[in-house]
């Protein structure tokens, strides 16, 4: 009787489980195969979901009218530059707030945190001029620091939170064995920790390939990376549906692929700790 | 070289006083065991010494030299841990290895020692091995082999059997003391386990809320301890405890007996009392008797114990071994037995 309860819930779950996975990635689905339609069916009143003439023109045109591979290449730079920036600065920080505590040590994490609660728009007139006076404006360098700053706190604290997970005699023993801070820290902190770096690097690589507000903002032409390629074909001559999805599965492909990957990997940083 | 002295030395954390000011001399080539319940200060103590932990006033002298404010590094002390705290991505090798690395001695000289180290500690068919496939007895060979390669002044144990099973624990205790009695180095053990601190030690320093009641050699400890606590702490089972009514003139207001010292007698006793659960053990007996207005008494006899459960008994104990205790819990030197009054019955 157990039994078949079990077997009930686990298909319920399942349905369930199926069915909003469905509804989340519907519209990813649903911007694939635009891409593959002609704008007349991409617009029609009664779109189809597979019966209509697959095309590749969308993808020609959209490499044909922009630099994809620029703005491909502007996206990896300002992604995975600001990720290793993060990281040169959070490790350090989330050893300390780990494993050197104080009693401000928890207020400084919650406030870290909270600077994720701030709408992006409200430092705008701010960070735009400072990016002006500074020469920073388009540039890949300025994305890379804005980046930076923007996921520090997630990268500090997804770290603090795999560092709390070693246990301290073991950094303590290679202080008896006399190693210095440097040598604790790289021969023995980071090997250990080396599945949430990456999963932490992972994450913040995904976050910063898919940010869209300052990226839009700070670029123009030089630095903008994909989601500012995406953007120029929402506007100027109205609205192109099928060259919007095909320049929308070209940004999104490379980090779904990265994803899917990883996921494994991912999964086990953003639960890690949660349990035992 | 490994001697090392406490001067006034004290801890506090905030407000707490962990460690109160407190003198020790720990002899070159000592074996000497801090023992005593949790959160007595032992532990933190033991973490002073190795630099893991600040001290708050006082010094640490290692071979007559300041090291209060030296880091653990460079103190020339090795540790081991209750928890191994091996390198768990590093071979058994590489974690031997590494304090050797550290202090850049030559590759050769290095696999020299592994070997050497392995050799003693048995682990030679495990060098290539990961922490994670040892068991719990060879995890804790290793812990102590990468401590001895270093060849240090002094050996710092922090609860180090507390994680291995009842037959390995004898087992470690006697490599542990066999590799104190060859390799002569200082050794500072932290128990919370009096037969590890009787069995293993030169000298035993007893804590108790932050300071050291008593240090002496196992049996001065067992036949003179200073108080109470002490009497009550070593020694297993348990010291009796009987409380008496004050009589003038005589500051005694506990009394303490050994369990080994009780006797069952056929004559009248000092005690009279109903065995109640008894403990086989094969080579002795634990008897607990219910004495009226004492309370319960331990009585260590022989395996062949014939009484049952129920049985009514009379029990003694020579005089000589009866320990007296004033009010404050401190033994009273030499007092003899007076009269029958002092025992409230």
């Amino acid at each position: 009787m157990a039994n078949k309860n079990s077997n009930k819930s686990k298909i319920i779950y399942t349905l369930l489980a199926w069915t909003i996975s469905g509804m989340i990635f519907f519209p990813i689905l649903w911007t694939l195969i635009t891409s593959f339609k002609t704008e007349a069916e991409a617009i029609s009143a009664s779109p189809s979901l597979f019966m209509f003439d697959w095309t590749l023109v969308n993808y020609s045109d959209v490499l044909n009218r922009s630099p994809y591979f620029d703005h491909f290449w502007n996206s990896v730079v300002i992604s995975v530059g600001s990720s290793l920036l993060g990281l040169l600065i959070a490790i350090p920080a989330a050893w300390s707030m780990a494993f050197v505590q104080n009693k401000r040590t928890k207020n400084l994490l919650m406030w870290m945190l909270s600077t994720k609660m701030l709408p992006p728009v409200g430092v705008l007139i701010p960070i735009y001029l400072l990016f002006r006076d500074f020469s920073l404006l388009d540039t890949k360098l300025g994305l890379v620091i804005v980046m930076t700053l923007i996921n520090l706190p997630i990268m500090v604290w997804m770290l603090y939170t795999y560092f709390k997970e070693i246990p301290h005699e073991i950094l303590e023993a290679s202080r008896m064995d006399g190693a210095g801070i440097v040598e604790e820290i790289f021969h023995v902190l980071l090997p250990i920790a080396l599945p949430g770096i990456a999963s932490t690097l992972l994450l913040n690589v995904i976050l910063a390939w898919n940010e869209a507000f300052w990226t839009l903002i700070l670029t123009a032409a030089n630095a903008a990376p994909l989601t500012a390629f995406i953007a120029s074909y929402s506007s100027p001559e109205g609205l192109f549906y099928a060259k919007l999805s095909a320049a929308s599965a070209m940004a999104i492909v490379p980090i779904l692929i990265l994803g899917w990957f990883s996921q494994k990997q991912l999964v086990r940083g953003l639960s890690f700790g949660a349990v035992k | 070289m490994g001697s090392i002295t406490l001067k006034q030395v004290t801890k506090s954390f905030g407000d707490v006083n962990v460690i109160k000011p407190l003198d020790l001399e720990i002899k070159d080539g000592e074996f000497i065991v801090f023992v005593g319940p949790s959160g007595c200060g032992k532990s933190t103590l033991l973490r002073m010494i190795a630099g893991l932990e600040d001290t708050s006033s006082g010094n640490i002298e290692i071979d007559g030299n300041d090291a209060t404010k030296t880091p653990p590094a460079k103190r020339g002390l090795a540790m081991v841990f209750q928890s191994y705290a091996l390198y768990p991505h590093m071979s058994v090798r590489n974690n031997i290895a590494f304090p050797l690395k550290r202090a850049k001695v030559a590759p050769a000289e290095i696999e020299a020692k592994i070997a050497s180290a392995a050799k003693i500690l048995n682990l030679g068919d495990y060098l290539d091995r990961k922490p994670g496939q040892l068991s719990g007895g060879q995890r804790q060979r290793v812990a102590i082999g990468r401590a001895i390669v270093r060849q240090p002044s002094a050996f710092l144990f922090d609860e180090p059997l507390s994680n291995l099973d009842a037959s390995l624990r004898v087992n470690m205790r006697l490599e542990i003391s066999e590799l104190h009695k060859s390799l002569a180095t200082t050794m500072i053990y932290v128990t919370h386990d009096q037969v590890e601190a009787m069995t293993m030690a030169d000298r035993i320093a007893v804590f108790n809320g932050g300071v050291i009641e008593q240090v002496g050699t196992p049996m001065e400890l067992y036949r003179n301890p200073v108080n109470r606590f002490v009497a009550g702490f070593i020694g297993s089972p348990k010291m009796n405890f009987i409380d008496v009514k004050p009589v003038d003139g005589d500051p005694t207001r506990s009394i303490g007996v050994r369990p080994e010292h009780l006797k069952v007698t056929q004559e009248q006793g000092l005690w009279t009392g109903k065995v109640g659960v008894i403990e086989h053990l094969g080579s002795e007996t634990f008897l607990h008797v219910h004495v009226d207005g004492v309370g319960t008494l331990t009585i260590k006899d022989d395996g062949e114990c014939p009484l049952q459960y129920g049985d009514q008994v009379n029990l003694t104990a020579s005089q000589n071994k009866i320990m007296h205790f004033d009010k404050e819990g401190v033994t009273l030197a030499s007092l003899s037995w007076g009269d029958n009054a002092v025992v409230a019955q």
